[in-house]
């Protein structure tokens, strides 16, 4: 079932499912290589819980709990810290 | 021979500045494009009688067209057409980087790859099969680690070759999916053009990308391709749900995909958690981060004041020594006294913050570098938010003076790392409230004078109000004038690095030339200007012989009164007293719209003093403490009046530059002077009657 990334909690890893961003948004999330198919692992949360740190293939990326609803995933397995 | 013109491109943090570096040595030049704040460096290389032009292009992940960067980018591959392209590939990061290559690719330019930092992936247990991947891309691959230096002359030896003409380039194309292909092979005879840029314009329309599409817009086959391009749009809306856009992007993260298949090998899978990401536990994690942020801006306080100590006095030894020699040389008069007071003592008080200044900028670069001001921007972005602005905004505010000791002008120039326009702009307007290098002689004068006490708290103190003036009136703006969505936030967080010292040398003295260039024109023209202003017009000989028998220094006040810059001081009375300032504070303000370096040493001239520098404020402020018209609510007042009031006239211009409209440059004047008088007059009411 397609989970928004904000839904994620540190340490889940998921497959991303579609990016719902358009225009300007959209062309960065995919530049930064945030497409369907790719692996996610939540890594990191700012101090007050947004923006968090994510792993895309060996890029760590940072985005704002905003920019994370444009993102559906399917959970995988992942580890808790 | 003919020069031959290479662009260096890759993504941000691949290296590319460090292989420029390499190539070039220190001997590029820095400039503007016309027109928009994107920096442009190039150098001219000499490699075996073959003279080079490097152009050093802004770092960029795509070639669309979504920052000013990718378009500078773009727009020197297609109308400057470089004959040659070196795009510097992050050999640990191959997947990413590659999908800048494709788009190269699909516009058909000679390239040649660096595969940079290929020890980093070595170190990460990675193989990378080159000859295989060299087959796969059609291109050169120069392996490199350009912050040692390995590669550099294999680079340059396949330059030279190339530009010979004895390496050819393959033509790869690429298969988007039947759809778009099939509407690319449509377009192609429709466009009429070679079918590379009837292609690539072709794919263009389908990205939606604006620039090009008006560029085209009188083109004949532009309405014809527009409502293909609308047909397209439907059909894989109905029946994928999505837009061509995202499907060309799939398709080139697609080929990435297969070319990479075969050529990298990871030899160990279980040690994918790099020494990076362990760091980043320690230095980003949510309680432990943002003690060690404060503990880290500490220490790069701390550090800049300590190595900057003794430079700084030698060069005010060396301005002192210059300023006694033509004191003692020059016979008495006129020239004399604009030497000593109005050049040497006006230069001389600006340039003594060189050292400090380099220092700063030193371990900013290392921050940057390192990786950690990314970091810094993470954990601070969601409190900037709140207030208008950015997590990005940290770097201008630092570079400022956030940590005491910047200069607003470099920091005006930092914002164009933010990508909104709406948090830029309000970035831009708010960065001068910080406490530069200009504005410490002032606060530490007044300091001295009047507050008891840890002095180094009350700087600390300073320091915390400037921040917390400018994030409100950040916060002010963003709900008034300058209203808006939010832009997106989202980055890449580089890998840490040890930066390297040239790389850190040359990054600082680039920003401190332009402060001490600065010095040596702006400055220079406003001290002669104020000191004709505080001179003229002299005293004529009745009114000598009114003052026969005066003391010098009652003269020298006479005097002073009586001059330009002496009865604009008088005449803005009115106004200044319900602030407290009389019309000595007032030239001294009014000269530190020039440079706020002027405000103290201008006191000291107009306290009739004799030759007092600016960093020179003991003696002055045992003055000011005396006199009677001073006292807490006064320095209080101009304390709040200095952090706040106009920006200084080069950071004015610099504003305008940046926000390319002197409305904005206009608007900080005013705007910042009237919040600074609003203040000022309140603290001075308030702790006058206390005091």
């Amino acid at each position: 079932m397609a989970l928004r990334l904000r839904e994620l909690k540190k340490g889940d890893i998921a497959i991303v499912d579609r990016v719902t961003a358009e225009k300007n948004l959209g062309k960065r999330i995919r530049d930064l290589g945030i497409i369907k198919g790719a692996k996610i692992q939540i890594i990191g949360e700012a101090p007050l819980y947004d923006p968090v740190a994510i792993k895309v293939g060996d890029t760590v990326l940072t985005l704002r709990n905003n920019e994370a609803d444009y993102i559906f995933v399917t959970k995988g397995e992942g580890k808790h810290e | 021979m003919n020069k031959v013109n290479i662009a260096l491109i890759g993504n941000p943090n691949s290296g590319k500045t460090t292989l420029f570096n390499l190539l070039a040595g220190t001997n590029y030049h820095v400039a503007n494009y016309p027109g928009i704040t994107v920096e442009r460096k190039y150098a001219n290389v000499k490699y075996k009688d073959q003279n080079l032009v490097l152009h050093d292009l802004p770092g960029t992940y795509s070639l669309t067209a979504y920052s000013q960067e990718e378009l500078v980018t773009r727009n020197f591959l297609i109308k400057d057409r470089p004959d040659l392209v070196i795009q510097v590939v992050d050999a640990s990061n191959l997947q990413r980087n590659l999908y800048l290559t494709i788009q190269l690719l699909e516009m058909n330019i000679p390239t040649i790859i660096a595969l940079n930092m290929v020890d980093v992936a070595e170190g990460r247990n990675k193989k990378i099969d080159i000859s295989v991947l060299e087959n796969k891309l059609g291109l050169r691959i120069v392996p490199t680690v350009a912050r040692s230096g390995k590669g550099g002359n294999e680079l340059l030896e396949a330059i030279l070759h190339h530009s010979k003409g004895s390496e050819k380039l393959n033509i790869t194309s690429f298969s988007y999916g039947n759809d778009i292909d099939n509407f690319l092979s449509e377009a192609v005879p429709l466009i009429g053009k070679s079918e590379t840029e009837s292609k690539w314009l072709a794919l263009k329309y389908l990205e939606n990308d604006e620039e090009v599409m008006s560029e085209n817009s009188h083109q004949n086959f532009h309405s014809l391709l527009m409502k293909s391009v609308k047909k397209i749009e439907n059909h894989t809306k109905n029946t994928l749900d999505t837009y061509p856009e995202v499907i060309i992007a799939d398709y080139r993260y697609g080929a990435v995909r297969n070319i990479l298949d075969n050529v990298v090998t990871q030899k160990d899978h279980s040690s994918r958690i790099y020494l990076s990401d362990t760091i980043d536990k320690i230095l980003t994690q949510r309680f432990i981060g943002p003690i060690m942020l404060f503990f880290i801006l500490y220490l790069v306080y701390k550090f800049t004041f300590w190595a900057s100590e003794y430079p700084s006095g030698l060069l005010e030894s060396f301005f002192g020594f210059l300023s006694e020699t033509a004191e003692s040389k020059l016979p008495d008069g006129l020239i004399k006294s604009l030497i000593v007071s109005g050049i040497i003592d006006g230069v001389g008080g600006v340039l003594g913050f060189t050292p400090l200044i380099f220092f700063m900028f030193f371990v900013i670069a290392i921050l940057e570098d390192s990786g950690y001001m990314a970091r810094m921007a993470y954990m601070l972005d969601r409190i900037f938010k709140w207030f208008g602005l950015q997590g990005n905004s940290v770097v201008p505010f630092i570079i400022s003076g956030g940590i005491a000791g910047g200069c607003a002008v470099p920091g005006v120039m930092a914002s164009r790392t933010i990508k909104g326009k709406k948090e830029r702009l309000i970035t831009i307007l708010t960065v001068p409230f910080m406490p530069c290098g200009a504005k410490i002689p002032v606060f530490a004068l007044l300091v001295s004078a009047f507050f008891t006490g840890d002095k180094g708290l009350a700087m600390l103190s300073i320091t915390l109000l400037s921040w917390v003036f400018a994030l409100i009136v950040a916060k002010i703006y963003s709900i008034t004038i300058i209203k808006g969505e939010n832009s997106s936030f989202i980055m890449e967080l580089p890998p840490y690095r040890f930066p390297t010292f040239k790389g850190l040398l040359l990054h600082a003295w680039e920003r401190t030339w332009m402060y001490i260039k600065k010095a040596g024109t702006t400055i220079l023209a406003i001290s002669i200007v104020l000191w004709i202003m505080m001179t003229f017009p002299q005293l004529s000989n009745e009114q000598m012989s009114v003052l026969n028998g005066k003391s010098d220094n009652e003269i020298a006040e006479f005097a002073l009164k009586n001059s330009l810059a002496g009865k604009i001081g008088a005449s803005l009375e009115p106004i200044s007293k319900y602030a407290g300032f009389d019309w000595r504070t007032n030239i001294a303000l009014v000269g530190g719209f020039a440079a706020k370096e002027v405000v103290v040493s201008t006191l000291g001239t107009a306290y009739s003093l004799g030759e007092i520098e600016a960093d020179d404020t003991e003696s002055l402020s045992e003055k000011i403490q005396k006199d009677p018209s001073w006292n807490l609510g006064v320095a209080i007042s101009l304390l709040l009046f200095t952090i706040l009031y106009a920006p200084c006239f080069v950071t004015v211009v610099a504003i305008v530059k940046e926000t390319a409209s002197y409305k904005w440059g206009l608007f900080s004047v005013v705007s910042n002077t009237f919040i600074a008088y609003i203040l000022a007059v309140v603290a001075y009411q308030l702790f006058g009657v206390l005091s």
